[in-house]
This record gives C-alpha cells, structure tokens and sequence, in this order.
C-alpha cells in the first residue's frame, strides 16, 4: 500500500493534472461540449470512491452503506437551499444558506458525525454482520427521507440554483469543473498524506492482521473508527457537490444499490491504491455512457465487462495502468 | 516477600467438558527466565493466550505488579509491559521489516492519531527500528517485504517487533518452532543475550533450549504445573519423568 511516490509517479500525477485542467477547453474546441459536465461527474463519483476505499481499500473493512453518507452531504445542501429560499428556520433557529462555503461544509460535517454514530455501534461487529448492519443503517436512513414529505418524500428535492461561491458563475459547466476539480485534486492529496502517516501504517496494519495489531498495544477500534469517520466526511462532500450538480437529490442517493456502486468504483479501480477509486469511478461512468448510448440493455454487456476486468487484471484499472507503463519503460 | 513481577493463582479455563487450565499457580520475577513445558496438548498456548488477554479465563487471578489484569483487553497489557511473540507468526505481508518494528516502536510512543506526516520517513521512528534490527540477523533486509523473508527471519522479526515494545515481561510461545538446527542456535544465542532485560516466559518444545536458558523450569501436565524448579530438579524429579520426559528423552 505504499502510496505512489518517485519522479515516475510525480510526472504521471502532473501529467494528470494538466490534462484534466485542458479538458474543458479541449472538449470546446473539439466541439464535445458535454464532456466537461460528463468528467465534472466522473470526479464527484471519484471522491465518493476515495472515501470509501480509505475504509474498504486501506482499512479491509467491507462497508456497505456508504451511499448513506453521501445522501447525507446532498441533502444537507438541498435543505439548507430550501431553508434560504422560503426563508423559513431550520429548527426553529438556523436559517438556511445558499452560500457554498457554508453548505458545503455542512454536508461533509453531517456525513462526518453520521459515520461516526453509525461506525461506533457497526465496528463492535466484524465479517458479514459488519456488512448486514452498515447496509442496514443505510438503508433506514433511505426510508426515513423516503417519508420526509416536507423535503420532497420519494420526489427528491429540486436545488433551485448552485450555491453561491465568490462572484463565480457556478451556472457555467466550465467554472463548476474547476471548483470540483480543486476540491478532487484536495480530497486525494489528503488520502495520499493519510495513507503514508502513522495513522495510516496503523490502518493498512490492521486489513492485514488485526491481532497483530493488538498484540503491540494499538487498540484497532478506536483507529477503524476514525477512519469510518473521515471516510462519511469525503462522502459528505461528494453528495454536496452532486447537489450542486444535479441541482437535485433524492432518497435514491442512499439507496444500497448506490452504496454498491461505489463498491464497484473501488473495486474496479484497484481498492487500495491511490489512483485506483478515480480510475474506477471514470471507468464506471464511461463504460455506462457509451453502453447506454448505444442500447437499452446496457446493464446486460456492463456485467460481464467488469467480470473481465476484474478477474483478469489484479489490482483492477490501476493493475492494468501499472502493466502498461511497466510495458512503456 | 518481594511481589512477583507476574503472579498467576488459581486460574481456570474450561473448553466445555475440556478444563485446560486447572487451578494454575504460576510466578515470573523480575528479570526471570521461567520456562514451561510440558506434553501436547497440556495447556501451555492456552495459559499464554488468557495472559495476553486473548482468552477469558474462568476463574483464577493474573497479577502484574499485584494488579489484577483479567478485565483489561489485549492493547492494555501490552502497554502495561507486557508483550508476546507468536508460535505461528503474525505479520502484515505487505510490510517491511522495517515497518513492522517501526509500527512497534510507534505503538509504544503513545497514540498513533499522526494523519499527515509521511511514517516511513520519519527518522523518530525508523532510527529505533533499525537499531533493534541491527541486534538481528535482519539488518541486511530491512526493507524487504516480510512475504519474501524466509521462515526463520519471520521468527526473528516476531522476536523484533517485541523488543520495540520494550516490555517488562515477554511472552514467548515456541520461538523454536519450525526453525532448523543453526537457526535454533540463532535463536538460542539471541535469547541468552537478551536475558536480565527483561522477564520471558518461554514456551518451548526444545529441551536443549530450554536447559540452556531457563533460570526455573515447570512442568505443566493437564492444566497444573506438576513441578517447578531448576533444570537439575526437573530432571531428577521422577514425576516429571514418568509423565513427560520419558526413557532417554530428555
């Protein structure tokens, strides 16, 4: 689990970034104008993957109800946009906002302390019955919005307007990129220093020997929670830039398919490496768009495409990029 | 009297109609090498895994320092001193030699809630690490990945890895195991050169080993120490040699 270092690795990650900061100028000369929402979505998806590979990739834990968090982070903005907008107090004390530097980190704070409820309690269990009961308070959380009828219920609810940030137009697919590129580019420095800390030794410790890890004085519990916690934390944030992005969320966000969907991203990128949840998050969407493009019955051919993917190339899209560039050198 | 660094007295553990442990009185001095043998079978990984914590044990009390340490979990006893290595090795595959010691060596620092400072550089930590595997046959594969690292280099790393912890009292369950006969001397000589640093209590199948470094020696058969004392006692005692050591096995 060393996390890429070397000049390699450094050239790879600023060729990276370059591209990814050409693309929307390169998409309008080329006239694809609708790769740049397309890719815009790919990195919200890719955060949301990150989170969960610190958890499932580094950590070995097998959460299941990951999408909860991200729900929470979306309807964090969605109702705080409501509350601004019908002028109406949240709680009776708090007034909405439609500001992003207020909304968003509201939904990653709530995404936050809900993975650290739900963790304390599921982290006292291991195995299967840590996977039933993550996917089991996901999918209370997804009812209980389902029943919320003053926030749309079943419907979802319509985020008017992006959030408002700096004089930007958020409006504009171009400049909403970049904000969420900056915040992607953000997100995976943080998981890169994570992993390589001491807190991160510690994790990548416990996926592999948890007895070991008790047997020189760490008590795991407290180090997988954490973990949980700033995992909810970076869905939080995903689920509050898709509402800004979709200008709508809806209990769907938390719904077990969903928590499975990223499971997909992780484990299609490579779970446990840097790179392999944005691998796996473009990949997943990329695979999807052109599937369904071209027939209705996508869902049948992406099956068996992951199936490939998986069995044949270990470590997933990041085994296969590292195969690649081994056959470059 | 001087309070034993470890006092065992009446401990129990029952596997349904199996009692494992029955009624041990057991004691570690400070600085001691007590060994315990005994046949397969007669408890011995049993009484390590309740003194690490691992196991519950049914009754019976386990005193460090005269302190009663059943309720605490495993993390707690390793913190208060007292450290383990394991027969069948424990270690993370994809992890150095160094790591593991430098994990250790963290681990005994306090808290490891360090998010953002790269680990595998930080000197705090890799200059112990590499001190203690100095001490090791290990130095030269440091940064090699244990999966790579050869049987009895594992075994040596287990041995390591407890010395980061710098403990008071140290668990051995059959660092022999497995290990041919130049590492079993490897072995031997590592053990005898760490004796008065700290307490051991050595599990251990070797009887030459066990000659060589134990201070006391008891003998354990169907959950109680039948005998206890010097290697000489034990090997004149004739209940010993009738239950364990048999003809010309010693």
């Amino acid at each position: 689990m060393p996390p890429e270092t070397g000049a390699r690795s450094k050239l790879a990650v600023a060729a990276l970034m370059v591209l990814l900061a050409a693309l929307p100028f390169a998409a309008d000369a080329l006239g694809f104008p609708a790769t740049t929402p397309l890719v815009t979505r790919m990195l919200i998806y890719a955060i949301a993957a990150a989170s969960l590979n610190l958890v499932l990739g580094f950590g070995g834990m097998i959460s299941f109800g990951h999408a909860a968090f991200y729900g929470i982070g979306g309807y964090a903005v969605g109702i705080l946009f409501q509350h601004a907008r019908l002028s109406e107090p949240l709680f009776g004390m708090m007034l909405g906002t439609d500001q992003f530097l207020l909304a968003v980190p509201a939904a990653m704070v709530l995404g936050g302390v809900a993975a650290l409820a739900i963790g304390a309690l599921a982290l006292r269990t291991t195995g299967v019955q840590f996977i039933m009961i993550t996917l089991a308070f996901a999918q209370m959380l997804y009812f209980l919005f389902v029943s919320l009828k003053y926030y749309g219920g079943d419907d979802g609810l319509i985020v008017r307007r992006r959030n408002v940030l700096f004089g930007l137009d958020m409006r504009d697919d171009k400049t909403f990129y970049f904000v969420v590129l900056v915040l992607t580019a953000a997100f995976f420095a943080l998981v890169w220093r994570i992993a390589g800390s001491r807190f991160g030794m510690v994790l990548g410790a416990i996926r592999q020997n948890e007895r070991r890890v008790a047997a020189i004085g760490i008590g795991v519990y407290r180090y997988k929670l954490a973990a949980f916690a700033i995992a909810g934390l970076g869905a939080g944030l995903a689920g509050g830039l898709w509402a800004n992005y979709a200008r709508f969320v809806s209990p769907d966000m938390m719904h077990w398919t969903k928590s499975g969907e990223l499971m997909v991203m992780v484990i299609l990128g490579g779970a446990g490496t840097l790179f392999g949840p944005l691998f796996g998050a473009a990949g997943l969407i990329a695979l999807e768009t052109v599937l369904s493009a071209w027939t209705e019955r996508w869902q049948l051919f992406l099956g068996p495409i992951l199936l490939l993917i998986i069995l044949f190339f270990r470590g997933g899209l990041s085994g296969l990029v590292a195969l690649l560039s081994g056959r470059l050198r | 009297m001087r309070m034993p660094l470890l006092r065992i007295e009446g401990l129990v553990k029952r596997f349904g109609g199996l009692t494992a442990t029955d009624g041990l009185d057991l004691d570690v001095a400070e600085g001691e090498v007590h060994a315990l043998i005994g046949p397969n079978g007669a408890g011995k990984t049993t009484i390590i895994n309740q003194l690490t914590g691992e196991l519950r044990p049914d009754g019976g009390r386990i005193l460090l320092d005269g302190d009663d340490i059943v309720g605490l979990p495993v993390h707690a006893r390793v913190r208060l001193g007292l450290a383990r290595t394991f027969q069948i090795v424990q270690l993370m595959g994809s992890y150095t030699a160094l790591d593991h010691v430098a994990l250790a060596v963290q681990a005994h620092a306090g808290h490891s809630f360090r998010l953002l400072r790269a680990a595998r550089t930080d000197r705090q930590l890799t200059e112990p690490a590499r001190a203690i595997l100095d001490r090791f046959a290990l130095s030269g594969r440091a940064d090699r990945p244990v999966a790579l690292l050869s049987h009895g280099e594992r075994k040596q790393l287990e041995l390591a890895v407890a010395l980061a912890l710098k403990p008071r009292l140290l668990l051995l369950d059959e660092p022999m195991a497995g290990l041919g006969a130049a590492e079993s001397a490897q072995m031997v000589e590592l053990l005898r050169a760490l004796k008065g640093e700290f307490a051991l209590l050595l599990v251990e199948h070797d009887m030459e080993a066990v000659f060589t470094l134990a201070d006391r020696i008891s003998v354990l058969v169907g959950g109680r120490a039948i005998a206890s004392g010097t290697a000489a006692d034990i090997q004149a005692d004739p209940a010993v040699r009738i239950a364990y050591l048999g003809e010309g096995d010693a």
